[in-house]
């Protein structure tokens, strides 16, 4: 086989692949029969309405669902693969990060989980001071994660998923509650990540952040609704937040008349 | 054209016990205590002013000072690591640091063990100050090893931190781990012996504080508290006591899903 250099190149295989993927959560089908890639080099985002199921969603690419069925090859292993835990960066929404450690002191932590050994020192040590450039802390490096702002929180939680230079990161709604020039570094950091060949999964539910990303999945109620490149998208409704409602109206009246007909 | 930059070393393979995870994880435990003095300072003196208390309350009978004192230095480490891992583990599974570590490459055996050697110097440390000033403060009459009296309650202490890590599972708040407290400890602390000899105990009570494992430790400190030299009673009651707190460990790492709903 040929291998091919570029990310997102489509002979590539992709760096997520679903079919026929459902989760069940309490007794509901939270995820029902997606298919979708994630092409390998991109940012894809999620996007959709709070509780449409993104959070479930990454949390069974990550593989901390339980109770997925159908088919989920990331990295091209099954999700939740042993071997992946090293190669994949997650943030969840709330920072989970120690509060009562400082923010050298949790990425000490997880760099000594993901790289342990006395032999690693020092490449931990550099890749904590990298993290720590990249997520813009190094005036609070000493600051106990308890003090720091909301903003500053999240962005430690960011940084621990920095950690060993993950091939796939998967972010849920890491901007939420950020100011709009806090947003856009961050957008210009995933960006520099993905142009490294890192391939990021990033979920939403603002609208205009969409334009950032390569390919976007919206979703609602369980399923995608579409899949596709922002411009693309935008086509005919002029933004991504129109096409969406335009999605959501159209699912809705399909919904309503297969109703009827069930009748 | 640039090449990818990702790291093209292949990581190691998530074992389910690295010695250099669990002691990380022991060092960030102890880290975490550290921007906490308060507590340690709680968790060290405590039990050393219950005891200067009981001496003082039992001051005409130093006979009853000797059986209670002695059982209470197997009791207070039990207590105190039991609250201690059950509000530090809850806090790892609410904040979401569980879930994260469980997504890495770290074995489960690493994180209990981690936080059992943390909580485990902790408890050398309690049961070592509550023992020195027990014996050569407060007169306590003990006729066997002081060694004896330190390896018992090292025994219960890590007892304690099973119970917390597998209690901690099923509460969904802080304010619902503290009361599991009583709901936990107390029957024991009824059942143990500490206040009335087991054997007059109803036998349907005797029976059950026949299973129950802080029996074992009041025990194991009575049989040093009487006997010069190691006894076979006393071999049982640590080796009860150690079997239980493995037991519970096993049962408490079952309860740490890589996995949930």
């Amino acid at each position: 086989m040929m291998n091919y250099a570029s990310g997102g190149d489509p002979a590539t295989p992709a760096a997520i692949h679903a079919t026929a993927l459902t989760v069940v959560r309490g007794g509901r089908t939270v995820l029902r029969d997606l298919a979708f890639d994630v092409p390998r080099g991109q940012i894809t985002g999620l996007l959709g309405p709070s509780g449409c199921g993104k959070t479930t969603l990454m949390r069974a690419v990550v593989g901390t669902q339980a109770k997925v069925t159908g088919t989920l090859q990331v990295l091209d292993r099954p999700a939740g693969a042993a071997e992946l835990r090293s190669r994949i960066g997650y943030v969840t929404q709330d920072p989970s990060v120690y509060d009562d450690l400082t923010v050298r002191q949790n990425l000490d932590y997880f760099a000594a989980i993901l790289d342990p050994g006395r032999a690693a020192a020092a490449r931990r040590r550099a890749d904590v001071a990298r993290v720590i450039d990249d997520v813009d802390l190094a005036s609070h490096t000493d600051a106990l994660a308890r003090t720091l702002s909301g903003g500053q929180r999240s962005r430690v939680s960011l940084g621990v998923a920095l950690l060993g230079d993950p091939e796939l990161l998967v972010l849920d709604e890491p901007t939420v509650g950020l100011d709009p020039v806090l947003r856009r570094d961050l957008w210009n950091l995933f960006h520099t990540i993905a142009d490294r060949g890192t391939t990021l999964l990033i979920s939403s539910h603002v609208m205009d952040e969409a334009e950032r990303c390569h390919r976007l999945l919206l979703m609602r109620e369980g399923a995608i609704l579409a899949d596709d490149t922002p411009d693309a998208l935008r086509g005919t409704s002029g933004t991504v937040e129109s096409a969406f409602l335009h999605l959501v109206d159209e699912a809705n009246a399909r919904a309503a008349t297969d109703r009827q007909e069930a009748r | 054209m640039t090449s990818t930059a990702s790291t093209e070393a292949v990581p190691p393979r998530a074992a389910s016990f690295s010695p250099s995870r669990t002691l990380a994880t022991t060092a960030r435990v102890l880290r975490q205590l550290r921007h906490d003095p308060r507590s340690i300072a709680l968790m060290l003196l405590v039990p050393c002013v219950m005891l200067l208390l009981l001496r003082y309350v039992f001051d005409g009978s130093p006979g009853t000072f000797d059986t209670i004192g002695a059982s209470l230095l197997g009791i207070f480490p039990l207590i105190t690591m039991f609250l201690v891992t059950s509000i530090a583990t809850l806090r790892e599974r609410t904040s979401g640091t569980l879930e994260r570590l469980l997504a890495l490459p770290l074995g489960r055996a690493d994180l209990i063990l981690g936080y059992a050697l943390a909580f485990g110097l902790l408890a050398v440390i309690q049961s070592a100050l509550a023992t020195g000033l027990a014996l050569w403060a407060l007169g306590l009459d003990v006729i066997g090893s002081p060694w004896l009296l330190l390896l018992v309650a090292l025994l219960d202490a890590l007892l304690g931190t099973a119970l917390g890590l597998f209690v901690s599972a099923f509460a969904a708040s802080e304010f619902q781990a503290v009361q599991f407290m009583p709901a936990v400890i107390f029957p024991q602390l009824l059942l143990c012996g500490l206040f009335a000899p087991r054997d007059t105990m109803h036998p349907v009570l005797e029976t059950i504080s026949n299973i129950l494992p802080m029996s074992y430790a009041v025990d194991g400190m009575n049989e040093v508290l009487r006997h010069t030299d190691v006894t076979a009673d006393f071999l049982r009651d640590i080796l009860v006591v150690a079997a239980c707190a493995v037991l519970v460990l096993a049962l408490g790492a079952a309860t740490l899903r890589r996995r949930t709903p």
